[in-house]
């Protein structure tokens, strides 16, 4: 056992260290943390990356992975986190991707996956509903077969940057009558078929991130259907594992502790010296960084576990958990660190904006707010802490 | 001992809940934030009501109450989310007029501030100060009878709305140095002063406010020169015991309204508010709320004491209701799951409320070293 990268990773680091330094755009830098980025903004990395061949590190290698080992994958987030790219979206990478290439026919996997790698497709995620949240089984979206084709109709809701999205997969009833579990099935839908309605819905924020999404009469084919008929409750628990996983961020958070501590350095503390010298900002800025030493020492033996065949199981709800709990706290630390230039409201300023105060004030506040969304989403870390109360700890 | 409202107080209380409830619901707020001057109806509503006139003197116009008066409007405030310059215009700036003003003074402007003619902005923190009141590099020199005035002051609250500014400026000493600093009372038309006006987080309206050699006369002075911080010292403090308790107004409706929200919100089956974990929570977001509601009397019940006493009441107040504010804000969201953090459910607009409160003139950190501080020198 042993934490230090052989002579071939580090080579492997400065290759791909060298590779965002002469690909990524330069108009991009330093915006993956703002928001209000625009669809092409989005998709730009993405794509570069899937000319290289490198827009999805972890799936098998047949499909389009890269065949990197665990370290290299982590050599991979770690770079990119340290240059600030913007990730590729990880409804088609991480979600839908892994889903059909497990579970999909072979001319599924042929039809789709190809727009996930290079980026051209943009994915959203179609679970939940207004009331079926926490209890996502309960959903009610039906979808009715009629000869070669499902009638959908139903509400979404929440559905992150669905006005973007060219496809969606979605989660329908196709069985009324069984078990909430058994009666689901795991539907592609075309967001451009008609019928399918999108309408934005504003955070607190004032961001517009997520969106209600309207199924009515939408006609889908059925072989956009993935896996068996009343069996998509098995690729959504599979994509949600997946999902968890990929929330917690470590790299990411690594990045913007450095962040936080180049600001501390640059506002005045209480007492009229530099704020990182002050004892209880740096006793606050030490304890993140062991929450997140023991963060990423988790993630590291979890992501060896997987390296060994075990795909992510129950455990990943603690890498959630411990993940958005670290990144809440990060945006606490620089709502408090910034002071007085929280309170202006940076979207409030109109057309011809100006930031007000010194420039990594002005999203302190809105990413602080917006944050509170990270313990919701995903399953909420209720019930991440059920998830783990039953399936590991067997309670 | 006696925690009760007077009968007064009880119906100031109730002709602003009236207010708030007819004129003033979610819809009506976002719209009057929205619009240029939609603030300004409100204001003469708050005169009509009293409310400008509540805590000061008979004989400047006012009703002759107290900072249990102000606690009452602010609580209502509070809960129905108001976010005009109360606090800078009649705590403030009538507050620093009756400790310091001559009888011209006054006379120009608290029957002004009473009948809602005057709006008072603090232009006190500066681009570097943080929240150290001594911090002051703005500068005012002597001119002759009078003063100019130089520098820039940060985030002024209510900049936008206000007719005159209450200027912390440095007459004498270094940056930090606690003698040295003087108040001026200054119209914001006056020549060399210019604004750059933004809307809050919260909804209420700031500007960062330039200062160009501003010339004022010698009646822009407000008390003694170089002598005023121990004054804005006290100010700050009444304005912190000012906002508890518009801070403990927001926390009663989050706690209500997430409980409220739990017990109809069905998920497996059943109410959330079924879920021990979440009843728990519910549990805390309570005492949270009942520990401010006492921490926000005891520092408004301790605003006439020594400066000590005050400041040390003041500060504790400050680290309870913020440490509070945060925890309650943070777990209404959170039990109102995805709805928590939308625009459109007020929820997020009093945590949001909150969380601003407790960044203004100090957080729960500052005010925690500043207890310890008082503290030591006390022993
Ligand atoms: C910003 C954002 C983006 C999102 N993006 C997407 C997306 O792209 N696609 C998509 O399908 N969904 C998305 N979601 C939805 C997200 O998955 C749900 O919000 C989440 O599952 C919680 O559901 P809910 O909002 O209905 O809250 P509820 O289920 O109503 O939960 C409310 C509260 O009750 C608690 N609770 C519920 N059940 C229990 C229990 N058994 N024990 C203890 N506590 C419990 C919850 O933890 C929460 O605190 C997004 C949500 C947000 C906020």
């Amino acid at each position: 056992m042993n934490l230090d990268f052989s002579p071939e990773e580090i080579a492997f680091r400065d290759e791909v260290r060298a590779f965002i330094e002469q690909n990524y755009p330069a108009h991009l830098k330093g915006k993956a943390m703002r928001e209000d980025l625009s669809r092409d903004e989005f998709l730009a990395w993405h794509k570069i990356l899937g000319k290289k061949g490198w827009s999805a590190p972890a799936w098998p290698a047949q499909y389009g992975g890269t065949g990197w080992t665990a370290t290299q994958r982590y050599i991979w987030l770690e770079e990119n986190a340290r240059a600030e790219t913007i990730a590729p979206l990880p409804f088609s990478v991480s979600m839908v991707g892994p889903v059909i290439y497990t579970f999909g026919t072979e001319e599924q996997k042929q039809r789709f996956l190809p727009g996930i790698l290079s980026g051209e497709v943009w994915w959203c995620q179609g679970y939940s509903e207004p009331g079926a949240g926490s209890d996502l089984a309960s959903l009610k979206t039906k979808a009715v077969r009629e000869g070669d084709y499902y009638i959908v109709n139903g509400q979404k809701t929440w559905t992150t940057l669905g006005q973007y999205a060219d496809w969606g997969f979605f989660l329908v009833r196709t069985d009324s009558e069984a078990k909430p579990q058994e009666g689901i099935s795991f539907l592609l839908i075309d967001m451009k078929s008609p019928g399918v309605s999108v309408r934005p819905i504003k955070l607190l924020d004032g961001g517009h991130e997520v969106n209600d999404v309207f199924l009515e009469n939408v006609k889908v084919p059925v072989d956009q259907r993935i896996y068996e008929e009343n069996k998509g409750w098995t690729c959504a628990k599979f994509l949600l594992a997946h999902e968890r996983a990929g929330i917690a961020g470590v790299a990411r958070s690594k990045r913007n502790v450095e962040k936080l501590k180049a600001i501390a350095k640059a506002e005045i503390g209480d007492d009229g010296g530099p704020l990182i010298e002050s004892p209880d900002f740096r006793a606050k800025l030490a304890q993140l960084e062991i929450d997140l030493s023991a963060l990423e020492m988790t993630e590291l033996r979890t992501l060896a576990r997987e390296q060994a065949g075990k795909g992510p199981g129950p455990e990943s709800s603690l890498l959630k958990i411990r993940g958005t709990e670290i990144q809440q706290r990060l945006t606490e630390l620089t709502l408090e660190a910034v002071g007085n230039y929280a309170q202006p409201f940076p979207r409030g300023l109109g057309d011809n904006e100006f930031s007000i105060g010194p420039d990594y004030a002005g999203p302190a506040a809105p990413i602080y707010f917006n944050w509170r969304k990270a313990s919701i989403y995903g399953g909420s870390n209720e019930i991440q802490r059920n998830i783990i109360a039953k399936m590991v700890l067997g309670l | 001992m006696n925690f009760d409202y007077t009968e007064e107080q009880s119906m100031l209380r109730d002709s602003i809940a009236k207010w708030a409830a007819g004129q003033y619901d979610f819809e009506k707020r976002r719209e009057a934030l929205k619009s240029e001057d939609g603030w300004k109806k409100n204001w003469a509503t708050f005169a009509e009501l009293g409310l400008l006139a509540a805590p000061l003197p008979e004989d400047a116009g006012g009703l002759g109450g107290g900072p249990i008066d102000i606690a009452v409007v602010m609580e209502e405030f509070g809960k129905a989310l108001v976010v005009e310059p109360y606090v800078s215009t009649v705590v403030i700036g009538a507050g620093a007029l009756l400790a310091a003003g001559d009888d011209a003074q006054k006379a120009a402007h608290l029957e002004a501030i009473a009948g809602g003619e005057r709006i008072i902005a603090f232009a006190q923190a500066e681009p570097k100060s943080r929240w150290a009141l001594n911090d002051v590099s703005t500068t005012a020199k002597k001119d002759g009878a009078g003063y100019v005035l130089n520098g820039q002051k940060a985030v002024v609250l209510g900049a936008t709305q206000a007719d005159y500014l209450l200027v912390s400026a440095r007459t004498a000493g270094g940056q930090r140095d606690e003698q040295g600093v003087s108040l001026f009372l200054v119209p914001k038309n006056a020549k060399g002063v210019s604004t750059r006006d933004y809307p809050t987080m919260d909804g209420a309206r700031a500007a960062e406010v330039y200062l160009e050699n501003v010339s004022v006369g010698a009646e822009a002075l407000l008390g003694a020169a170089d002598g005023a911080l121990p004054l804005i010292e006290r100010l700050v403090d009444e304005a912190n015991a000012a906002y508890n308790h518009e801070a403990v107004g927001a926390m009663r409706m989050m706690t209500s309204s997430t409980q409220e929200y739990a017990k109809t919100r069905k998920q497996f089956g059943r109410a959330i508010a079924e879920f021990q974990v979440l009843q728990h929570r519910m549990v805390d977001m309570f005492m949270h709320t009942e520990e401010s509601v006492s921490m926000a009397l005891l520092a408004t019940l301790k605003l006439g004491e020594s400066d000590a006493e005050r400041a040390k009441a003041v500060s504790a107040s400050k680290v309870s209701i913020g440490r509070a504010g945060r925890f309650i804000g943070q777990a209404a969201v959170q039990i109102h799951g995805g709805m928590g953090v939308t625009d459109e459910m007020r929820i997020g607009h009093y945590f949001k409320r909150v969380t601003m409160l407790d960044s203004t003139f100090g957080n729960a950190d500052y005010h925690l070293k500043r207890y310890t501080a008082l503290s030591a020198k006390a022993a």
